[in-house]
């Protein structure tokens, strides 16, 4: 692949996950991490042939469209679309620090890695770290889900490198699935206890 | 026929099936009574080897090849899918009586399914996704659709996942250290990495603070159900990279990694424990405890250690299945755990509370009970190599009994003039009774599972020999 390419996985990776961590609105969010997938998918082509990094991609677009779908049941707890919400600027700096990080880091974890190379390097610790702050600054499900989704999708583009079996890849996408059905699954739970327990106050009343 | 088509896939073909049951009877007897016969097949019927039913002559082959990779269950390992199946009927049969029989029974055979091939596949660490699979499965276990998922859900979520890619990761890098032993940075750099994926995995301290909020948080029978297996299940894997690497098995580090980690968890295990005030709290204290003395067995001289671990095994199955239940007896009955809640329970529900204390003191080590005779063996083993380290676990089991006391107490104090009642009805009184009795046998007779154990240690190539 040439450099052109890694450069806008890159470019598409910053922005993506960045932009996950700042937005409040589901639709965003769901997008956001959809686009994420095709960062990952040029990354996991640079070690895996096509049919096997296309694998990761429609694994990750069918887990952003279960969460989409499930938190569009939810229209009672309608989120604002500010630009930069608030605690933004903390987002933004956290991210900045986590993005250099990464950046700093990708040489040494491409050595460690046996030459996976230093964009898949960078892009992986990236969506990892990322990922990781996204999970330390919130415990709404859908956002957890996707959290992890966004560390997992990081480890896949850097795993690729060294181990690319089928049965680890299909693995992999059944696992990015069930990721998103539990996050669902919490989702859907929170929102009916939410609706019973606002039935129970209306009888009372 | 083929060993992982019997004990793997078709119990997880069985578990989609059982999902189309509401019968909550018929799930529980049904799941109990498929789960011991593949544990008595496990045991008895030989595998590799060619043998008559009537005219025909069978032969069960031990690998199957799934998309270039194979799952292999070796003769050796019989009786470990003896044990986790035969732990498993437990618990299905149990269901039953605690009431959570429609979802816990399928999801219970799929989990089981899945831990056993996590011990079958082939390379062994691709087990990490299984066991990943397993997490996911749980969260329906633990959680109901019409209650708000709590923090220790997302939380037990959060750090069993981010196991999987330390794990693979470190598999990786174990390879490169095989090839070039005298690289002693990435021998480094992989046991760092695979430490992180088995702290995360077996919540090792301080990573185990989401088990105590789960227990506040999820079905107690349930939960139970997910702090044997996974645990149990990972000890296996863990001591699996033992026996595969010879570099690792034979680092003094290694040995003093383990030994601080068990001590940390069985010392603040039982610390924390005695000082709770929430029943389903102490039971997640007494699981981390438990975690600390499997560790700890496998610290010591491993051919002492190896059948200590194993011996542990079935006392942690069936103390957690009596804990488990009786919580969830109690739970069914009063707002919550907490001991403002369940002063004077022992009144109402005798056969529930009876169980619940005397599983936590065979977590303790109370002589008699199911938990001593491992306990005895550890500690004895642990007091020759490291006097230290003996205190430790005596300031752990100390932790652990004041607990169960508290329990007791709390339970019993009740009004002068309150009368006794049987608040559990017949099947729980009865599965509670012979569980206990069972806390006894195994207490008190410890060679009645010796036939079972024996052989277990054979499982590995190097360890235990």
């Amino acid at each position: 692949m040439t450099a052109f390419l890694s450069s806008v996985a890159l470019l598409l990776l910053a922005a993506t996950s960045v932009s996950i961590l700042l937005t409040r609105n589901w639709r965003w969010l769901s997008i956001f991490l959809a686009v994420q997938y095709v960062g990952v998918f040029l990354l996991a082509l640079q070690h895996l042939p096509l049919s096997m990094a296309t694998v990761k991609v429609i694994a990750g677009w069918m887990g952003a469209a279960i969460l989409a779908m499930t938190r569009s049941n939810d229209d009672k707890t309608e989120e604002r679309g500010d630009l930069l919400p608030q605690g933004g600027f903390f987002h933004l700096t956290a991210a900045g620090i986590v993005g250099l990080i990464a950046f700093t880091a990708a040489p040494q974890v491409d050595a460690l890695m046996g030459g996976a190379g230093e964009a898949v390097s960078a892009g992986s610790m990236l969506l990892i770290g990322m990922g990781l702050l996204h999970l330390g600054v919130t415990d709404e499900p859908m956002r957890v889900t996707v959290g992890l989704m966004t560390v997992l999708a990081g480890f896949e583009a850097l795993y690729a490198a060294v181990e690319n079996s089928v049965l680890v890849a299909a693995l992999l996408a059944v696992i990015n699935l069930g990721l998103a059905l539990s996050g669902a699954y919490l989702m859907t739970a929170a929102r009916l206890a939410e609706e019973l327990s606002a039935e129970e106050s209306t009888e009372a009343a | 026929m083929n060993a992982p088509v019997i004990w793997i896939i078709f119990p997880a073909a069985l578990a989609l099936l059982l999902m189309l049951t509401q019968n909550k009877r018929l799930l529980s007897l049904s799941g109990g009574a498929i789960a011991a016969l593949l544990a008595v097949a496990a045991q008895f019927v030989p595998m590799e080897e060619a043998f008559r039913i009537g005219s025909m002559s069978i032969r069960i082959e031990s690998s199957l090849s799934i998309l270039g990779r194979q799952l292999i269950i070796q003769p050796s390992e019989g009786p470990l899918l003896a044990l986790l199946y035969g732990a498993a009927a437990l618990w299905f049969f149990g269901a039953e009586a605690s009431q959570s029989a429609p979802k816990f029974v399928p999801l219970g055979f799929l989990i089981n399914a899945l831990m056993i091939a996590s011990i079958a596949v082939e390379p062994f660490l691709y087990a990490a996704l299984f066991i990943e699979m397993v997490v996911l499965l749980s969260i329906p276990l633990v959680t109901s659709l019409y209650s708000p998922p709590g923090k220790g859900v997302t939380r037990f979520l959060i750090y069993q996942t981010l196991a999987m890619p330390f794990i693979l990761l470190s598999g990786w890098l174990l390879a490169g250290v095989e090839a070039s032993p005298g690289n002693l940075t990435l021998a480094a750099q992989s046991a760092t990495v695979l430490g992180l994926g088995f702290a995360f995995l077996l919540s090792i301290f301080p990573l185990y603070h989401w088990m105590p909020m789960l227990l506040e948080e999820a079905p107690p029978f349930a939960a139970g159900f997910l702090l044997w297996i996974l645990p149990t299940a990972t000890l296996v894997f863990g001591a699996g990279f033992m026996d595969r690497y010879s570099w690792l098995r034979n680092s003094p580090e290694l040995t003093v990694v383990l030994r601080s980690a068990g001590l940390l968890m069985l010392a603040t295990g039982g610390v924390w424990a005695a000082f709770q005030n929430h029943l389903g709290r102490i039971m997640a204290y007494g699981v981390i405890a438990e975690t600390g003395f499997a560790l700890l067995s496998l610290s010591l001289d491993l051919r002492l250690g190896i059948p200590i671990f194993f011996l542990l095994f079935p006392a942690r199955a069936l103390g957690l299945t009596i804990w488990s239940l009786a919580l969830n007896i109690i739970k069914a009955h009063v707002p919550s755990l907490r001991y403002s809640q369940v002063r004077g329970a022992l009144r109402k529900f005798p056969f529930a509370v009876a169980g619940m204390v005397l599983a936590s003191l065979s977590t303790s080590g109370l002589p008699l009970l199911a938990g001593f005779p491992p306990r005895l063996a550890l500690w004895d083993s642990l007091a020759r190599a490291s006097s230290d380290a003996a205190l430790w676990v005596g300031v752990g089991a100390l932790g652990l009994f004041t607990a169960s006391f508290r329990m007791l107490a709390v339970t019993s104090m009740s009004d002068e003039y309150s009368g006794w009642e049987v608040g559990e009805n017949w099947l729980q009184a009865i599965m509670l009774g012979l569980g206990v009795i069972g806390l006894f046998i195994l207490g008190v007779f410890p060679q009645t599972v010796q036939y079972f154990l024996a052989a277990l240690p054979s499982m590995f190539e190097h360890l235990g020999h």
